[in-house]
């Protein structure tokens, strides 16, 4: 009778362990790959975890410049706010996402490349960036060049960093952080001299309550990122129809809207609105 | 207190004791003075950056998402890999040699390599061969690596489980005609069973330890995964942490205590032959071929 | 077929594998040192030290190793500024705090082999000290430490073992062993099967010898009772 009993309790544990992973478990599997509107739901692949520009909000919501910009365009293409499906996609995994047809577009700070476009298509550009440092506000590091026998952080599978030492600053230092908001950390506590990635992320980042006044940025244009959103390679039709969504968005003023609600408390000098097809070099 | 150590202590071993216990409150004291007094002064402290933790939109948006995950993967892992350990295990006990050889040398072969690697090699797998989806993929690789893994820990378990039961069993089962595989069906595996509890639930903490290689390393969104995200909107990079740790540590905590009064109820059962498998035997389980049981726990008590 | 592996020479493969033997060499050394001062502690008669001993394994223990290895370079470094007499050298730094890392790990399990392994000594043998009029610390290192060393080197090699495969998790801070090169190779080669065939022939080539030598060292120096 005691061995049933433990046995039962034992059982009871793992039962348990089931029953709470199953409250977490998602509604996946609803074909994201199905190609038609309609009622349907769509998913987008956006960030996570950058202030300004695509973040999961303690409400559970997602803010920032490329989820208003993906909302705007997914309404074009038919779909309410309430329709789309956000869906996190880091660097390494954007073109594998798009190419398997797991999300329908990415806005995600995705830089259109040639390398890129060999493996998926691209509408847009909707947002010129370029790749800039952050530095503490009281830093005496105003040029790339000062960054000799400095540190510098750089973020796993990016390769910001690597190309500022190779092109600018060949004594840095490189530190490898999982993310920017390590670095940010890093950078606070004077660990690293530096972060660099595009200024548009590292506006987002400097205007949080927390390190707000505490960094500036450098104002370099180190390089010009032409941010585009990402459709399955072949899909014309989606990117006719997504670059018509962005044309209408920076027409009917709602892109200065975004720009303003996103980027204004972060002090950043975004560029005007790109004009669709033409990517700066 | 007493043990075999040392005697009672006298007057003069009690003033020694209480000088050494000043000794080694002061350095600690200190030791905690310096971590209390760098926090404060990189402004970790401030209210502001623990706040969070007090809000429930911290724990539903994040924290409990990221735990789910992690109970998801291990439970899966689990049940996955419970079955085919036994099955493993079983084979490696087989009379015939060509069961036995193979089956033990898949155990040693991926108890011998690290899990991080088994979950690498199914990420890229999953992403080459097979249509899983780049959302699900993270899962699916973290619980193949811990599948591939405990299964062959597992099958080490139950082999040791059926090994500590008394010959007499077995030797009775024969007597009275059954074949093998009955011996082995309703006399060996269901007392088995019981032994192996503890030593299965005290695995359950390794594999949930395991899952966090998954967050850092694939991807995946489990605890200490989605600590990144929460640090990303409160900016609070050690307060999480040391959330994250403390979550971790009432978990695993929980399933200890459970192993440990599993094992002393069974112990002290009647029914039982009085052979368990216990949490120290799990430890010498999870490293590869040193070979044979090793009587830790045996012996006089100090 | 080979060819992949003479692109990498930042790290090498023999070189990776270089970086994981002296993780665990390191790491063996500090856990061991760590581990047999927290076995002391914890079977100390100064009540506070046990107390530290016994919430040190529990809450290491129950702690993932990854959690701990990540802390050392987000908590440790950035905030707290422990940099390993390596400020200037990040290679090295990031080395020297995995080895941190993992001694402050590893050191939780040798400490419980160890207590298990004075556990197997007779009590007569610490009676027979004291009634001689030894006091604890030579019961300790004469009598009892000597004898639960020579029965704990199973449950040691074990540890190491264990060890050797968690060198694995330095790779999330960027330590650039073996596991760190595989994630590399793998993602950017097709020959995926081949890639894992090499790794985990690698590692079975650690681990195998290390059990053996030890297994056969613990069966040799075995106290006969």
């Amino acid at each position: 009778m005691k061995l049933r009993k433990v046995t039962a309790a034992s059982a009871a544990v793992f039962a348990l362990a089931l029953t709470a992973t199953a409250c977490g478990g998602d509604d996946s599997g609803d074909g994201g790959s199905s190609s038609s509107g309609g009622g349907e739901k769509i998913k987008i692949g956006i960030k996570y975890d950058q202030p300004g520009l695509g973040l999961k909000t303690p409400d559970g919501s997602f803010s920032g410049f490329d989820v208003d910009v993906a909302t705007y365009v997914a309404k074009e293409l038919g779909y309410e706010p309430n329709q789309i499906e956000w869906v996190e996609t880091k660097s390494a995994d954007r073109e594998n996402a798009l190419s398997r047809g797991d999300v329908k577009l990415i806005a995600a700070t995705y830089s259109i490349t040639d390398e890129r476009k060999q493996k998926v298509d691209f509408a847009g550009p909707y947002l010129l960036a370029h790749q800039d440092l952050l530095v503490k506000a009281d830093s005496d590091i105003t040029e790339a060049t000062d960054l000799n026998d400095k540190k510098l952080c750089s973020v796993t599978g990016s390769t910001s960093a690597q190309n500022v030492k190779n092109d600018f600053a060949p004594k840095a230092q490189l530190s490898n952080r999982g993310g920017y908001s390590e670095c940010l950390s890093a950078l606070q506590s004077g660990q690293v001299d530096a972060l660099t990635t595009d200024d548009s992320i590292l506006a987002g980042y400097a205007a949080q309550d927390q390190y707000k006044g505490k960094f500036k940025l450098a104002g370099l244009k180190l390089s010009n990122e032409n941010y585009g959103i990402g459709v399955k390679k072949g899909d014309t039709e989606t990117v006719n129809k997504v670059n018509a969504a962005l044309e209408k968005m920076v027409s009917d003023g709602s892109w200065e809207k975004a720009v303003e609600d996103n980027f204004g408390p972060a002090n950043y000098k975004n560029e005007p609105a790109p004009k669709i097809g033409q990517l700066v070099k | 207190m007493t043990s075999v150590l040392y005697d009672a202590p006298g007057p003069k071993a009690k003033r020694r004791n209480l000088l050494l216990s000043v000794l080694f409150f002061a350095l600690l004291a200190l030791a905690l003075w310096w971590v209390w007094s760098v926090m404060d002064d990189k402004g970790q402290l401030e209210w502001s950056l623990w706040k969070p933790f007090t809000t429930s939109e911290a724990w539903t948006t994040y924290l409990l998402p990221g735990l789910a995950d992690t109970l998801k993967a291990a439970s899966l892992a689990m049940v996955i890999a419970l079955p085919l350990g036994a099955v493993l295990g079983i084979a490696r006990m087989s009379d015939h040699r060509w069961v036995r050889v193979p089956a033990g040398a898949v155990v040693e072969f991926f108890r011998a390599i690290p899990v991080l690697l088994l979950m690498l090699f199914a990420n890229e797998f999953f992403a080459r061969s097979t249509d899983v989806t780049s959302e699900d993929r993270p899962l699916y690789a973290v619980v193949t690596g811990l599948v591939l893994y405990n299964a062959s820990v597992l099958a080490e378990v139950v082999r040791a489980g059926i090994l500590s039961l008394p010959k007499g069993q077995s030797e009775a089962a024969q007597a009275i005609g059954l074949r093998k595989s009955q011996t082995m069906g309703s006399i060996l595996l269901p007392q088995a069973v019981t032994v192996m509890l503890p030593a299965i639930v005290s695995q359950l903490v390794v594999i949930v330890k395991d899952t966090a290689l998954g967050g850092v390393m694939l991807g995946f969104t489990e605890l200490l995964n989605s600590r990144a995200t929460l640090a990303a909107n409160y900016a609070n990079v050690i307060p999480s942490f040391i959330v994250v740790a403390i979550v971790f540590i009432v978990l695993n905590f929980l399933l200890t205590s459970f192993a440990s009064w599993l094992e002393g109820r069974l112990r002290r059962s009647k029914r039982s032959t009085g052979a368990v498998l216990g949490a120290d035997d799990i430890d010498d389980l999870n490293a590869a071929k040193a070979g044979g049981p090793h009587g830790t726990g045996a012996g006089g008590t100090v | 077929m080979f060819d992949f592996l003479s692109k990498y020479d930042d790290p090498s493969l023999l070189g990776a594998f270089w970086v994981t033997v002296q993780l665990t060499v390191f790491s063996a050394v500090g856990s061991l040192i760590w581990g047999t001062l927290l076995a002391a502690m914890r079977v100390s008669p100064v009540p506070l030290m046990r107390g530290f001993g016994t919430a040190y394994v529990n809450l290491v223990r129950n702690i993932p190793l990854t959690v701990i290895i990540v802390f050392t370079s987000l908590g440790l470094a950035d905030i707290f500024g422990v940099t390993m007499g390596a400020r200037d050298n990040f290679d090295l730094m990031y080395f020297r705090l995995a080895v941190l890392g993992l001694v402050a790990y590893t050191a939780a399990f040798v400490c419980e082999a160890i207590r298990s392994g004075i556990n197997t000594v007779p009590v007569g043998q610490a009676e027979a000290a004291r009634a001689l009029g030894l006091s604890f610390s030579q019961v300790l290192r004469l009598v009892v430490l000597p004898q639960a060393f020579r029965s704990v080197i199973g449950p040691l090699a074990n540890v190491l073992i264990a060890l050797t495969k968690n060198t694995t998790v330095a790779a999330t801070i960027g330590v650039a062993e073996a596991a760190f090169l595989m994630k590399g190779m793998i993602e950017n080669e097709a020959q995926t099967l081949l890639i894992g065939a090499v790794f985990a022939f690698g590692f079975v080539v650690l681990t195998l010898p290390t059990g053996l030598i030890l297994n056969w060292l613990s069966k040799r120096l075995a106290v006969k009772r």
